[in-house]
């Protein structure tokens, strides 16, 4: 057992030293070279922040993270308006804070292209934010297209579900 | 300890690697079904071959298959009868039989774990020989073998080059676990190059069939990978700030095609296989997505919604970034995931109407459009390297299965697994010997 574990930390420590062989990124934003890689997402809780306390306050505007679509649609629709705007001031008041836009669609059509369609929807909340004072560094968005459907099925109740932005904030 | 926090979250998945490769995979087999077929088939008998039935593996059942499979043959039993020698073939006997091509042979054991296998195609109206070869293989690839020996009767008798010897990769989703799947064009000997928990999408192969680019939301955004399938090591090939996704070859293998979104949008970029040299390809203010090279890797052809609704553009391939593209596709208000065929003639895409998403086949000079199967869901059609057959990801009952449709739409067949959604397939390439 114990030199089938060895081999396994062989293993794993020679694939962690491959890991370093990322691509060079000189023309975008490197999202691993400014604090927003992915890994930051399973932050330990020792010195989290105290923000924190005011984002998961369920009777804080701030507790809600989802935005949702019709079909066909990007624009952030006006019922949705004041939960973005809520995010976009407290990025703009938490300048360490950040948060990865996911965005989401059904599942009729094409994987790539419904990837491109979430897109504009993470894309559109984050303009949004960034014109209520956030700044670019602070928010990515991502798109995540009919990979993680909220709720299955076809039918308009599951589609509705999934045509949506999520917001999740970095480390929490 | 540094180095543990320093890649604790892609030890994980690396951890996860390695538990999979202890651990032998279920594998999944797929099955053929074929619905209708061509009137014009070629009638051929495909007798045992003389001691085959020693070996782990029979090797003629896997040829008639994967002859069947096409939709260009009428298989007729032997009957009873069965020459393994050209001397003991009696020709009116089988024209008789309106037998047009016989398939003879026999199996020589050289050694407990290889053998000889010698085969020939004899021309019922000429009474003769048309083609014939011997093969001397490890009795661990006799379906290889098998493969190899329909390709050569596919090849004699249509004058077409056989794809039975070729792979094709997909996506097997089980519960809550993707694996990126590799078969054998006929679905056997299926292995799993990665699982995950999170979503894989778009694999895609090198010309080579020694690698294969896909997406992979292991890290809560879609990341470009490339890996090779014989040693597993991968790498992040487009891991930028945004959505990384939609990769392609070039055909030389030295490039891919992305789509990034890190400049806004999500638009046509090439990077160099290892991840440098990043160039931006497309400029638009839409959807620029599925880019897909020529064969000659002049021409990128891709999904744009620049027009209103997605449809199939072309753009050259050019060091500076382009804002005009050819659009190709005019009918209805949804074509999308086009595929090139080899002989840059036509491509094949999804065209939806009346909410049915469908496989079509576009000739490129006539424009002319055909639609081939009457599914709802289909998705991902890839062609054949023969460009005779498409490989396409449809639904039945609900659940994602591989389907094949022939060039002309005569021919379909179903590829079911048993348990588990199969989707976003890929067609690899003839393999080197070709």
């Amino acid at each position: 057992m114990r030199k089938l574990l060895s081999i396994a930390l062989i293993v794993l420590l020679s694939a962690c030293a491959s890991q370093t062989t990322q691509p060079d990124v000189d023309d975008l934003t490197s999202g691993a070279g400014n604090g927003l890689s992915g890994s930051d997402l399973m932050g330990s809780d020792s010195g989290r922040p105290s923000y924190f306390n005011q984002l998961n306050d369920p009777n804080s505007i701030l507790s809600q993270r989802s935005v949702f679509y019709d079909y066909d649609s990007y624009t952030v629709a006006s019922e949705y308006r004041e939960l973005v705007l809520s995010h976009a001031r407290f990025l703009r008041d938490n300048p360490a804070a950040s948060v990865i836009l996911q965005g989401n669609t059904d599942d009729r059509g094409s994987r790539e292209y419904n990837l491109a369609l979430g897109q504009r929807r993470a894309d559109s909340v984050k303009n949004m934010m960034i014109l209520s004072g956030a700044q670019d560094v602070q928010i990515e968005s991502v798109s995540l297209g009919e990979e993680k459907p909220r709720a299955m099925g076809h039918g308009e109740s599951a589609w509705s579900q999934n045509r949506r932005t999520d917001i999740l904030y970095r480390g929490e | 300890m540094l180095m543990s926090i320093y890649c604790s979250k892609s030890m994980r998945g690396l951890l996860f690697l390695f538990l999979w490769l202890i651990i032998p995979s279920l594998h999944a087999q797929l099955n053929i079904e074929i619905f209708g077929g061509g009137a014009s088939r070629i009638p051929i008998t495909i007798v045992p071959f003389a001691e085959e039935n020693r070996l782990q593996q029979s090797i003629t059942p896997v040829i008639s298959a994967d002859l069947q499979r096409t939709g260009l043959f009428r298989l007729i039993d032997p009957a009873g009868s069965s020459p393994h020698a050209p001397v003991e073939v009696v020709y009116a006997d089988w024209a008789n039989r309106g037998v047009n091509a016989l398939v003879i042979g026999r199996v020589t054991h050289l050694s407990s774990d290889q053998v000889e296998i010698q085969f020939r195609v004899m021309d019922i109206a000429k009474k003769s020989q048309l083609t014939g070869l011997a093969i001397t293989v490890p009795t661990t690839q006799l379906r290889a073998a098998a493969h190899r020996i329909a390709d050569v009767i596919y090849e004699a008798l249509t004058g077409d080059v056989g794809v039975f010897s070729t792979r094709i990769a997909y996506v097997l989703k089980r519960g809550n676990k993707y694996a990126l799947q590799v078969a054998d064009a006929d679905g056997y000997n299926a292995q799993s190059i990665i699982e995950y928990t999170e979503p894989i999408i778009s694999p895609a192969w090198s010309p080579d069939g020694n690698q294969l680019a896909y997406v992979s939301f292991e890290n809560k955004k879609p990341v470009v990978y490339v890996q090779t399938l014989s040693t597993r090591e991968r790498r992040a090939v487009a891991s930028f700030k945004g959505s990384n996704s939609a990769p392609a070859w070039s055909p030389d293998g030295k490039r891919l095609a992305v789509v990034l979104t890190g400049q806004g949008g999500s638009q046509i970029f090439l990077v160099n296989t290892d991840g440098s040299g990043l160039q931006r390809l497309s400029r638009s203010s839409s959807i620029d997505t599925e880019p897909n090279f020529s064969p000659d890797g002049r021409y990128i052809i891709f999904t744009s919604d620049r027009g209103g609704s997605p449809q199939i553009y072309r753009m050259p391939v050019t060091t500076t970034e382009s804002s005009n593209a050819e659009r190709l596709t005019f009918e209805g208000n949804y074509n999308v995931s086009p595929d090139y065929s080899q002989d840059s003639k036509s491509f094949t895409f999804i065209h939806r109407n009346n909410n049915q998403f469908n496989v079509a086949v576009q000739e490129i000079g006539s424009r002319q459009v055909e639609i081939l199967t009457n599914s709802k869901f289909d998705e991902s059609p890839s062609f054949a390297p023969n460009g005779k057959m498409i490989l396409y990801a449809t639904e039945i009952n609900g659940h994602g299965i591989l389907s094949a449709v022939s060039r002309d739409g005569q021919t379909r067949q179903q590829l079911s697994v048993q348990t588990g959604d199969i989707r976003e397939p890929a067609w690899g390439p003839l393999p080197k010997w070709k």
